[in-house]
């Protein structure tokens, strides 16, 4: 890093000198020119995410200065009626419903894929496997929609009639309206398969980083497979597994045609998964956009800025996990 | 406690490489057996064998018969888990488990055991740490992690993980080799009180620290790169570093190759 000395001077007599300065830039063209290149990518990023964000701030202030109902609490979405009134609480309860399913659903499935690609399967399973969980990131959503739809809304029912027969006292799983299962649950579900994918290849990744000497100090303390993997494999992984999850938290909130292929969209707010009906931000934006006044467009913008500051919190939220914790990580070791 | 290790006819795999070959020696109880000898000489592998640790390498595989005073480690029923158990490892670089605190480290053997008390884990690890003479220099921060220790303290902290479990043997892999010499001076007396308590295995690099610490010494060499390593001879340390019996050790020793 402080090397300043050009290849071609005299060694250095003495000690050499040690830099100064902050900067290392020897005056040189290529240095240059590259200092301007990534300092120029950093402008130009930091300029697009300012100008996303000012786009969806002065839209969606038209929006809401012109809703006639409240913007946060009202069931209804009509920008086209008189007065317009619009709200996002159906939205924002079916976007995070749907979104908790999946991770509940995905997370444990994902590590324990991870796992047993890491640790468990021999290497002659080990890579195909992992190959083909890469293999479900590359279907098309549009797919998994027309999937979801056609396959997992018919094969549901029975689950569906199962859940709603044992666990109807749980409320979540009380079926009070009949109808296929398109509903938040489908959804959820759909959501997990879709996110499988990443939350699993970066866990996967964290756990094979994990040295060799924290694994071998618990296998000498006579520790079994699984007992290794809990002192040493998942402390490690721990943080890596939490920014996964956010990885799949982030598309499953923003996931958009899957979810408007699958659900019967309505603007209902209801803790019965299993009733069809509900809405996400994204479906609700794909499936008005194109019939949409000029004050209906403002008004799903709007909804896409809620969106937009959803997951600005729940990536800050999982930052704060992982800071709180970094003392202990393996980052130090 | 301090049980005798008995080896006979072993030699060791990694995959098709033969790495150590018909190695027997006798390792006593209640003192420190060193095994110096040049780079690849199979005597780190050798030590892995005494616990098991070497079929954990992919492609590691052994063959003939560790004996512990009359048990087999080697033996059909025997489980390698309960083996490591019983014989304590120190590795060559500090390894405390990076997301547990000081305490929960030297705990992490008994834990793993599940036999203990509450009360009495606290009193275990007291005795630990004091027995890895930690215990003035930690007894404040037992909350803290262990990886914010210097690296001698990581490396004593352990020994008192490996001593918590009040193993039979403590196996050491070059314990001091990644540690200045003030830390390697405080581990060298360490495995002077130890061996009261335990039998102690050790590999070293240092022909001095050899000398220093151990009662006995093996001396293992390889006829080539390639070749299996072997054990040339195993004596009293005095011996060995006085009045080998071998050629191939006195050329070891005096510095003429390795």
């Amino acid at each position: 890093m402080a090397s300043t000395t050009p290849i071609d001077s005299p060694p250095p007599t003495q000690a050499p000198p040690v830099a100064t300065e902050k900067s290392t830039s020897t005056g040189r063209a290529g240095d240059k020119i590259f200092l301007a290149l990534s300092r120029g990518s950093g402008i130009l990023l930091l300029a697009i995410m300012a100008s996303i964000a000012g786009f969806l701030a002065y839209r969606s202030a038209i929006a809401i200065s012109a809703d006639e109902g409240n913007f946060l609490t009202t069931f209804d979405w009509d920008p086209a009626g008189d007065p317009p009134v619009f709200g996002i609480a159906v939205l924002l309860f079916g976007t995070v419903v749907s979104s908790v399913i999946a991770m509940v659903i995905a997370v444990p499935i994902a590590v324990g894929i991870a796992l047993f690609i890491s640790h468990y399967a021999p290497r002659r399973l080990a890579a195909p496997l992992a190959y083909v969980v890469d293999l479900l990131a590359a279907v098309p959503s549009i797919i998994y929609g027309i999937w979801g739809a056609l396959f997992l809304v018919p094969y549901l029912e029975g689950l569906n009639l199962w859940l709603d027969e044992f666990f109807a006292w749980t409320y979540l799983f009380e079926k009070t309206e009949v109808g296929v299962a398109r509903s938040l649950f489908t959804v959820g579900i759909l959501l997990a398969i879709m996110i499988l994918p990443i939350v699993t290849s970066v866990s996967r990744e964290v756990f094979l980083q994990v040295p060799r000497m924290n694994e071998e100090a618990a296998l000498a303390l006579g520790a079994t497979r699984w007992e290794v993997i809990r002192m040493s494999v998942l402390p490690f992984g721990r943080s890596g597994v939490i920014s996964a999850s956010m990885l799949g938290l982030g598309r499953a909130l923003g996931e958009t045609m899957a979810v408007a292929t699958v659900l019967s969209p309505s603007f209902v707010i209801s803790f019965h998964l299993l009733n069809p009906g509900g809405g996400t931000f994204a479906q609700n934006i794909a499936a008005k956009f194109d019939e949409a006044n000029e004050l209906g467009r403002d008004a799903l913008i709007a909804s896409g800025l809620v969106l937009f500051i959803l997951t600005l919190l729940v990536n800050g939220a999982a930052r704060l996990i992982i800071a709180r914790r970094k003392e202990y990580s393996g980052a130090n070791a | 406690m301090a049980k005798r290790i008995d080896v006979s006819g072993l030699t060791a795999y990694y995959s098709a490489h033969k790495a150590i070959e018909d190695i027997s020696m006798t390792v006593e109880p209640r003192s420190v057996t060193a095994f110096i000898g040049p780079s690849g000489c199979g005597k780190s592998t050798f030590l892995r064998t005494l616990n098991r640790m070497h079929e954990v390498t992919p492609g590691g595989r052994v063959e003939g018969k560790v004996m512990l005073d009359d048990e087999n480690l080697y033996g059909s029923n025997v489980d390698p888990v309960a083996v490591r158990r019983t014989v304590g490892m120190v590795f060559q670089r500090p390894n405390p488990f990076p997301t547990m605190s000081i305490f929960d480290n030297v705990a992490a053997g008994l834990r793993l055991n599940g036999s203990y008390k509450k009360n009495q884990l606290a009193d275990v690890v007291e005795k630990s740490l004091r027995g890895a003479n930690l215990w003035n220099e930690v007894k404040d921060r037992l909350n803290k992690p262990g990886s914010g220790l210097s690296g001698g303290q990581q490396q004593r902290l352990c020994i008192a993980r490996a001593i918590a479990v009040e193993p039979e043997v403590l196996l050491m892999d070059e314990p001091c080799s990644a540690l200045d010499p003030i830390s390697t001076l405080a581990i060298e007396d360490l495995i002077g009180e130890l061996k009261e308590r335990f039998t102690i295995v050790i590999v070293t690099h240092n022909m001095q620290q050899a000398a220093r610490v151990s009662d006995r010494t093996a001396f293992f060499n390889l006829a080539a790169v390639g070749q299996p390593g072997r054990l040339i001879e195993i004596d009293e340390t005095e011996r060995i570093f006085a009045n080998p019996s071998v050629q191939a050790t006195e050329d070891y020793i005096s510095g003429r190759f390795g």
